[in-house]
This record gives structure tokens, sequence and C-alpha cells, in this order.
């Protein structure tokens, strides 16, 4: 199992976003994560990339190890990679640079050789087709002034580069036209294989015609309220997620407080 | 006046009685004129505005003795490289402000030009420099100017004849040195350099102040630059004294007509250091700029006051300062931009950006506009803030470690000023230094 998570709780002061959360993730899999705004998608991503705004219970196991207790860059450097929401601009960090910085501090840690200038920019410019990118964006800062397709697919070329084997795409598809959605997604799919699992977090079910999971699960109040395969999307983009908050709101503490 | 700075001026006043008769009487005159202005004023305190952020206490409680020349002091080339960089062009080597000339490399220089010592030049040239070294002691006067004129004996001196470009960097290097046979204590130097650009004459100029380990030094410097009509001056200075030694410098720069003047400082060393820039653009279309980096960390004091005298119309003026402050530090920008009635069509900005990296770092901020004409361009705005925590974390999501990523951020907020520096040795020399100061060696240096 490559990634295990059980009853996993997070919280940011007084409230409690994850409410005991379990998964399970084998290598080769695509997950689907779905569920209404503030169900805690988001949250379960940042939590396993290591934000530290959370107050976080439970255990993930990633790979048979206690992925809680790592930083970071040591959960970068094991593989875990998240492309964000909402990518930071970094002014005076030029793109390539910071790639190359990047991919090179991980093969250190790893105990690889470091990649010379020739033959990263080999490497970049071939994975920047996967995501049909110009080269004019690696001269620039990283992000800086991207639109916000071209901040996405920067995220996917990092990931193209980066070579994750758990790869969190935390609503990928928010902001993208028809036209980009397809190139990032066909960038992702290339990016498929039996050693990589992705965790697919979104909350439409559009993405999924294009990436097509292999299960998909529902969120709704910091919990994994149903799982099933890629029809569950279809029926959730047909009747909502009305059901699934019905379902949920069983467990909320309003709910909980009201009983005698 | 207090009574140690009194203590101060007696012990700075032995060498001028003993001054021999080599000088020439206006300028020995004029050194007691000078010394008598400090002994009735004093030092500067709280109260004087431009000395608002720095108390040079810690300066008046050293029993500094007058430099003398030390023959003892002779610094390998390959050491001077290694300290002040090796610029590739014409290089005078200043011990305790004395001129060491086997330290030393000219190369020919063009019809007329001259780069030499300013004690040297005095006996050449004599009279016909007094307007000229007696000119800084004037209305911007404080206690270390005047001090300076005083006691100076020796500098540079640089003369760039009418159209003529000198096509080497002019590498002036200082090297504040106390604790040999000769300095035994704490000295003080006051090294005093003139810069003459002649019409339509251009030069790039490079101050180098470094120091050795020993005891304390107080560098107590001036730097004119004389700008004639058309004269493109490119002017660089970088501190990286010890962080046990005082500098105190003055850079005063006059623009006539048409003339361009940029100026670069980098201030990394000293305890406490205080460079001040004032131009005074007198001469119609006269454009300056002037950048600086300052990085005080542990408990060091950087001070960056600059005077921005528009007098004339039709003159620009840019000014972009930055500060990274670590440890203890403080650093200080102190930016007025003066526009004169008459001043029409001046375009005038200044920028001040901090970055604090720590709890205890400071930074004061103070960009200042005064105008009195009609029909002009000015702004002015400062910055002082942390890294961005998001952008940490996200480079940390990438596996770069957390000390790596801190470094590489603030890598990039100097960044903008390492590439300022267009003589490209001396960019080379700061980017390694800098890098180095920030201790992210490897990220930075691989940029």
């Amino acid at each position: 199992m490559m990634l295990q998570i059980r009853n996993l709780r997070a919280s940011v002061g007084d409230k409690e976003i994850l409410r005991g959360l379990d998964l399970d993730v084998r290598a080769g899999e695509v997950h689907a994560i779905m569920g209404p705004n503030g169900s805690g998608k988001s949250t379960l991503a940042n939590v396993l990339v290591g934000r530290d705004t959370y107050d976080v219970t439970g255990e993930v196991l990633y790979e048979g190890r206690d992925l809680l207790a790592m930083s970071p860059e040591q959960r970068a450097v094991e593989g875990v990679f998240l492309a964000f929401q909402y990518p930071v601009e970094i002014p005076g960090v030029g793109n390539l640079y910071f790639l190359r910085t990047a991919l090179n501090m991980m093969r250190k840690q790893r105990g690889l050789e470091e990649l010379d200038a020739m033959d990263f920019l080999a490497l970049v410019k071939e994975r920047m087709k996967l995501v049909e990118m110009d080269q004019s964006f690696m001269n620039r800062a990283v992000n800086e002034g991207f639109s916000g397709g071209e901040k996405k697919r920067n995220e996917i070329l990092q990931m193209a580069v980066l070579e994750p084997k758990l790869a969190i795409m935390d609503e990928t598809d928010s902001g993208l036209d028809i036209d980009a959605l397809r190139v990032v997604a066909s960038g992702v799919n290339a990016l498929r294989n039996k050693e990589r699992a992705l965790l697919v977090i979104t909350h439409y079910q559009r993405l999924l015609n294009y990436i097509v999971p292999d299960r998909v699960h529902v969120i709704a109040n910091g919990r994994i309220v149903r799982s099933g395969d890629k029809n569950l999307a279809l029926e959730l983009e047909k009747h909502g997620y009305a059901d699934v908050d019905q379902d949920a709101a069983v467990d909320t503490p309003s709910a909980v407080g009201a009983m005698p | 006046m207090s009574g140690q700075a009194s203590a101060l001026l007696q012990r700075l006043s032995r060498p001028e009685s003993r001054r021999n008769g080599h000088e020439p009487a206006w300028l020995k005159e004029f050194r007691h004129t000078a010394f008598q202005w400090v002994s009735d004023r004093g030092f500067p305190t709280a109260r004087d505005e431009s000395w608002k952020y720095t108390r040079v206490g810690p300066i008046l409680n050293v029993a500094f003795e007058p430099a003398k020349p030390d023959p003892s002091r002779q610094l390998s080339l390959e050491a001077i490289d290694r300290l002040a960089g090796n610029l590739g062009g014409i290089r005078l080597v200043f011990v305790n402000g004395h001129f060491t000339p086997n330290c030393s490399s000219l190369k020919k220089l063009p019809q007329g030009a001259k780069v030499e010592s300013l004690a040297a030049a005095l006996v050449e040239e004599g009279e016909s420099l007094e307007a000229h070294l007696s000119r800084p002691f004037g209305e911007q006067t404080h206690a270390f100017t005047a001090l300076n004129a005083a006691c100076a004996e020796d500098g540079a001196f640089v003369r760039i004849p009418v159209n003529t470009t000198i096509e080497d960097p002019i590498h002036l290097v200082f090297l504040s040195a106390a604790g040999t046979a000769v300095t035994a204590g704490p000295v003080v130097s006051h090294p005093r350099s003139l810069l003459l650009a002649g019409t339509g004459s251009r030069a790039t100029i490079v101050e180098t102040y470094i120091g050795l380990p020993g005891e304390v030094t107080l560098t107590n410097a001036v730097t004119e630059v004389v700008l004639e009509e058309g004269a493109v001056i490119e002017h660089y200075k970088v501190q990286n004294e010890m962080e046990t030694a005082f500098h105190i410098a003055l850079l005063d720069v006059q623009q006539e007509r048409d003339t361009r003047f940029m100026t670069h400082s980098v201030a990394l060393g000293s305890s406490l250091a205080r460079h001040e820039v004032a131009v005074r653009l007198q001469g119609p279309g006269a454009s300056s700029t002037l950048n600086g980096l300052y990085l005080p960390r542990n408990r060091q004091h950087l001070d960056n006051p600059t005077i921005i005298d528009h007098i004339a119309p039709q003159c620009t003026s840019h000014e972009l300062y930055k500060g990274v402050v670590d440890g203890r530090g403080r650093g200080v920008f102190d930016g007025r931009v003066v526009v004169r009635h008459g001043a029409m069509k001046t375009d005038s900005s200044q920028t001040n950006k901090n970055l604090l990296l720590s709890e205890s770092a400071q930074a004061n901020s103070r960009p200042q506009l005064e105008i009195f004409a009609d029909d002009v361009k000015c702004t002015h705005g400062s910055a002082t803030g942390q890294l961005d925590e998001e952008a940490v974390f996200y480079l940390r999501s990438r596996g770069i470690p957390e000390p790596a990523a801190r470094g590489l951020l603030t890598y990039a907020f100097v960044g903008e000023m390492l590439e300022l520096i267009n003589l490209g040795p001396l960019r080379s020399h700061v980017e390694k230094l800098v890098a180095l100061r920030l201790s992210s060696g490897d990220v930075a240096v691989a940029a």
C-alpha cells in the first residue's frame, strides 16, 4: 500500500476540518476526491504535504513510514508532490533556476548525481511539450505575472520534471478553460504509470472526463462519506452534493449537541 | 563639548601641529579653520536631524591615534585580489589612508590623465586644488567632514581631461589595519579623494574599503567628484571593513550640465558605518542614479543618508536602496530630495525596501521630499517586511530545505541590486561576498 490514512483529524484553533478520515491508495491508482466547498478537500492535500497551520492527529503511512513526522522538504524528497490550487508568485527567482535547484536538491538528498545545466535543459524542454508550454516561461520569475492557466501548467510541468510517486492535484481544473483543461489533463495522463499514484481533488466531475479515476471518494464535513468507481462522479454530476450533505449532517457537532 | 570628544580632538591635534613646512600656507590655514570648527561645535548628537538614527558615542569612546605610514603592512597582490577583488584595471592601494605604491598597479593612461595619490598631486598642482579641497567643508558640514579637512594627508587624485575616456576601471583600495609595531593601538585615518572629470570625459571608479584583524580602526573618508559638462562617471563603493571597525564617509558629487553620474554602494562591514551621498545637480539636464545595498547582521549599524539637491531645471535623479537586516542589526535609509525654486521639469524617484530576517532586526526608513518648484515629477516609497512564508513553504514542498529556501528568497530580494552593477568583475566579486553573507553559498553562487 502506498498511502494509508487512518482516523486523520486536522483543526485550526477550535475548528475541526478533518474529522476522522480514512483512505487507502495503491501505487498505480488514480483516486478522485470530490466534495462540496468547505468539506476539507484542500485541507487533506495541505496536511499531506506538511503545511504547519493545522493541528493534526491520526496516522498517515506513506510506503509504510510515518508521513506526518517528516518535514515538507523530506516528503518531497520521498516523492510526495502537491500541485497547488493557488501557486505562489516568487519575484526574483527564475523559473528555470528554481526547477533545477529543486530537482538537484532532491537528487542530492536521494544520493543521485546532480544534473548539469545542459542535461537539465534537455529534460525541461522535453517535459514542457507535455503541457504545451512556451520556453519563454523558463526565463521569467516563478509564476510572476502568469495567468491562472499558466500557473496550473507550471505546476504540472514541475510534476513532470520532479517525477513524484504520489502526486496530489488540488483543484487543478479551477480557473481553466476547456482547452487549457485538455492540455493539463493530457499532460497528467502522460505521467500515469504503475509506480505512480494520483490523488485528484476536484469540485467538478468535468476534469474526470479527461483524467479517468480508478476510485472516487466523496468528502463531507471532514470525512469520506461515499466511495465508488468512476460512475459515482457521474451520479454526483447529476444529483449534486445535496444527498451527501444530508448523510454527513448527522455527524455535525450541532446535530450531536441537539440529542437528548 | 563632552570631555571624551575633546580628548579625541586633542590626540588628533598633535600631528597637525607637528606637520612640517612643506604644506602650502592656504592648506595650513584651512586645516586650522576646520579644526576650530569641530572644537567649537562638537560632534553630532541625537538633536542633529541627519544623525537621528546614528549615535557616535561608541566612536568617541575609543582612544584613536592618528595613522602613520606603516611599511610593515605590505600585502601580497593575491591578498588584495582576495579581499578587494581583481578588476583588471588601475589600482591604487592605501594602508590606513597612506598611499602604498608597491601594492598598486598603474597602467598607461591617456594623454593628460592623472591617477595618483593626493599627496603627490598637492606637491605637483598646489594651489589649483585649493578650491576643491575646501569645498565640501561648507553648508552640510558635520564634525567628521571637518575633521577630515583638518587631518587628511592622502587619498586618491584622478583627473580625466576633456573628451577623454579611461576604459579600465580605476580601483581605489583602502585598507584599515591596526595592531602592528608602528600602529599598536586603535587608529583613525582620514582618506581624502578628489576625482575631476573634464568636459565630455568618461570613467568608472571603484572604492573598496577593507580591513585586517587586529585593533579597532576608524575610517573617516571624504570623496569628492566633480563632473564638468557632459561627463559620465560610474562610481561604486564596497564597504567591507572588519566587523569591529567604524566607518564614516561622505561622497560629495557636483554635476554640471548634461552630466550622468551613477553610484552604487554595498555596505557589508563595520560595527557602525555611515555612508553619506550628497549630490548637487547644478547644471540643466544632469542625471544621477543612487543605488545602495546594506546587509547588517549581529549588532551592526549601517546608515545610508543621501541628499540630492535639484538646483538646475530638467535634472533627473533615481534612487533605489535595499536592506537585508539580520540578528540585532540595524539598517537606516535617510534620503532627502530637495527641489529648489526654479528646478522645473525635475524628475525624481526614491525607493527604499527592507527585509527583516530576525525578530530583533531593525530598519529605519525616512524618504523625504522638499519641493519648492512647480512642474516637477517626484515619487517616493518605502516598504519593510519579512520573507513571504507562503513562498518558503512552496520551495520546501519542492524539496528545497528550509535554510536554503530562505537563502534563495533573500538572495532573490538582493538580486536586483547585484544586477545593477554593470562592471562584470566587480559584480562577481560582490555576488560572492553577498552569497557568503546570506549563508546560502551553494544555492546563490550557482545562479
